[in-house]
């Protein structure tokens, strides 16, 4: 086990994988002579080369729709969107192709694409570069998504992507590149579709994913002080979802809260509350809480950026309400 | 030139099996039998015929909504191909895809494609997979004049160009975006010159010749397979039905199309064109044509007879892998 940065693992898991299994290559938009953004593949082309570590042109369309191809013809892409926000150039190769092709071809084919979507607000990248879409691809039966929070899931989700037979897409927050912690040594792979109990508790469930998680973390320090224990869950998976971890956690607190960045309408809370409200309304004994952004693009101004944003206090606020 | 009598043989027996497919598929459609929207690719046929003679099994072929004539000239099965139609379990895909989806893996079909245009980016990829895999299929993407308005069709070839990738782009220009007139909707006078743009050479063909479209894919196969990146080949045609069946043509003269498939049926044309030359007789096409005709009619007692998938198999292969427990 050491300390190692969110960036830092992601690296690892496609390094590792490149290694396993020669017909892994990843491609996109800077990612070979830049290392990506984030430096997120820094090194890889070196190792690799640069048939297997490829820059793109400026053409999401043509980058998602030839991974999808060479999916179908028998390799393993991953793809990265450069912004999350970009997928939108390439929906019809996301929500058309990639996630219908194994079930409208009857099975004739698998589809094992990873596209890597950093997201998330960072510094004032404003409307469009910003965004967090995740809740999009939810709605979409045959695709898988991932939302690691910290350095050892996102090393570990990324190399069950890349090996899952499924088109998987890979949130990664651009806040949570930088940030370090413990990475387990080995061959360590996250199961796609298994939330993680952070911190057990007795008095509410807090339900979350990515940057969120770490402003659970710290609310749920805040609350223990307070004298309120929550049991905080971080879903790793919002596609397929794990709904007994959710339910048998709602089962014991009775409580629920659900804290995502994204935009609270139609997001991820929204399902988890409605299937809660469906299932395991008997079981409440406070009305179900959602944390999410206000309806509106997200702004440019620091003054006003820091609006749309989930604070700590927010979570406690909002726990502190329902727990009286 | 002269060719070899059963490359003539197999080239008539491929343009009448796809001919007679779609008319029994226009006559069980208006019959009411057939589920969904069926698109036809009569008179077109010298198109897919023409190219697919030139491909390996392992090469790969992306097509369009029109696609029934591009899976038979790959080699598909008529009986899982019409069993598809219906929505029958015995179809090449389970009957979850139907007329605009079927893809037959097996052979390198790659998928019809609902979406216009969606099929060039995937060409390309199963192109680029061949670099990785270290493997020297080509893969060529079949599309409209329509679709070549599509944006995908610039970036796929733009990257197809600058990688050097064995794609061969071939144009089905029929004249017809959908209801649109291609005039309408499309400045330049040959999707071919497009191709200029980026870096990449082109060839105009007559689309209704299959012996001009094959000679020229064969070149132009070559070519791509020798490593020189990837081309585009326009074949003039003309769409002799509707965009689908039961379309009215409220956007074109009924005299249009009678001309145009009375002088300009590849079929026929064909057909002329080699007893004329005395190198295959008038009984030989007959008796290809008779054949034909009762290996669709049996595919399609069969279809017919086949059973529908069972509920329990309505979740099925939407994963290749069920994680952890089932979605919500």
């Amino acid at each position: 086990m050491r300390d190692i940065s969110f960036s830092e693992a992601t690296l690892e898991a496609m390094s590792e994988e490149m290694e396993r299994d020669s017909r892994v290559f990843v491609m996109g938009e800077d990612i070979a002579r830049q290392g990506g953004i984030f430096g997120q593949f820094r090194g890889l082309p070196q190792k690799f080369g640069f048939d297997r570590v490829i820059d793109t042109p400026i053409s999401e369309t043509a980058i998602v729709g030839a991974g999808v191809g060479a999916a179908l013809a028998g390799v393993r892409p991953v793809v990265d969107m450069h912004f999350a926000d970009f997928i939108t150039v390439a929906m019809d190769e996301v929500v058309n192709q990639m996630a219908k092709i194994q079930y409208m071809f009857g099975g004739q084919c698998s589809m094992p694409l990873v596209l890597r979507a950093p997201d998330g607000i960072i510094r004032s990248a404003a409307a469009q570069h910003s965004q967090s879409l995740e809740a999009w691809f939810m709605h979409i039966p045959g695709l898988k998504v991932v939302v690691p929070s910290n350095p050892a899931d996102a090393k570990g989700l990324l190399k069950a992507a890349i090996r899952c037979n499924d088109p998987v897409l890979y949130f990664e927050h651009k806040a949570l590149f930088a940030t370090k912690g413990p990475v387990p040594d080995g061959d360590v792979v996250v199961p796609i579709g298994q939330a993680k109990i952070v911190c057990p508790g007795s008095d509410v469930t807090i339900v979350s994913y990515s940057l969120m998680m770490n402003k659970v973390l710290q609310a749920v320090e805040k609350l223990a002080d307070l004298g309120i224990m929550a049991e905080a869950i971080d879903l790793r998976t919002i596609s397929p979802i794990d709904k007994a971890a959710i339910f048998t956690s709602v089962a014991k607190t009775k409580r629920l809260i659900i804290v995502h960045e994204a935009i609270k309408v139609g997001g991820v809370g929204a399902e988890i509350a409605a299937m809660v409200a469906e299932e395991m309304l008997d079981y409440l004994d406070a009305p179900i809480v959602r944390l999410g952004a206000p309806f509106v693009p997200v702004p440019f101004s620091p003054a006003l950026e820091k609006l749309v944003k989930i604070e700590t206090v927010d979570i406690v606020k909002a726990v502190q309400q329902i727990c009286r | 030139m002269s060719y070899d009598t059963e490359l003539l043989l197999r080239l008539y027996r491929q343009m009448a099996k796809i001919r007679i497919f779609e008319e029994k598929a226009q006559e069980l459609f208006l019959a009411g039998e057939l589920p969904g929207f069926v698109h036809l690719y009569v008179g077109e046929e010298a198109i897919a015929v023409g190219i697919c003679e030139n491909l390996c099994q392992n090469d790969f072929i992306t097509s369009t909504h029109r696609g029934h004539g591009h899976c038979i000239a790959k080699g598909a099965d008529a009986y899982r191909m019409m069993a598809e139609l219906y929505g029958k379990r015995d179809g090449y895909c389970k009957g979850k895809g139907g007329s605009m989806h079927i893809a037959d893996f097996s052979i390198g079909m790659l998928g019809a494609n609902g979406v216009v245009g969606g099929g060039y980016n995937l060409a390309v990829g199963a192109a680029l997979a061949g670099k990785i895999l270290q493997q020297d299929h080509i893969a060529v993407c079949f599309f409209g004049d329509g679709a070549s308005n599509r944006g995908t069709f610039h970036e796929a070839m733009n990257m197809a160009a600058a990688w050097n990738l064995p794609v061969l782009f071939v144009c089905e220009n029929n004249q017809y975006a959908s209801t649109t007139p291609y005039r309408m909707t499309t400045a330049v006078q040959d999707i071919a010159v497009r191709a200029q743009g980026y870096g990449m050479p082109a060839r105009i063909v007559d689309g209704n010749d299959v012996l001009e479209v094959y000679d020229t894919a064969r070149d132009l196969v070559e070519w791509i397979r020798a490593g020189n990146g990837p081309m585009l080949l326009e074949c003039k045609t003309y769409r002799v039905k509707g965009h689908y069946v039961g379309d009215p043509e409220l956007y074109r003269p009924k005299a249009e199309v009678d001309h145009q498939f009375a002088s300009n049926d590849p079929l026929k044309r064909f057909a002329q064109a080699v007893i004329s030359r005395e190198w295959l007789t008038e009984r030989q096409l007959t008796n290809i044509m008779a054949e034909t005709a009762e290996l669709i009619d049996q595919a399609v007692s069969m279809a017919r007879k086949a059973d529908y998938p069972a509920a329990c198999e309505l979740f099925t292969d939407l994963y290749a892998e069920r994680e952890v427990q089932d979605h919500a």
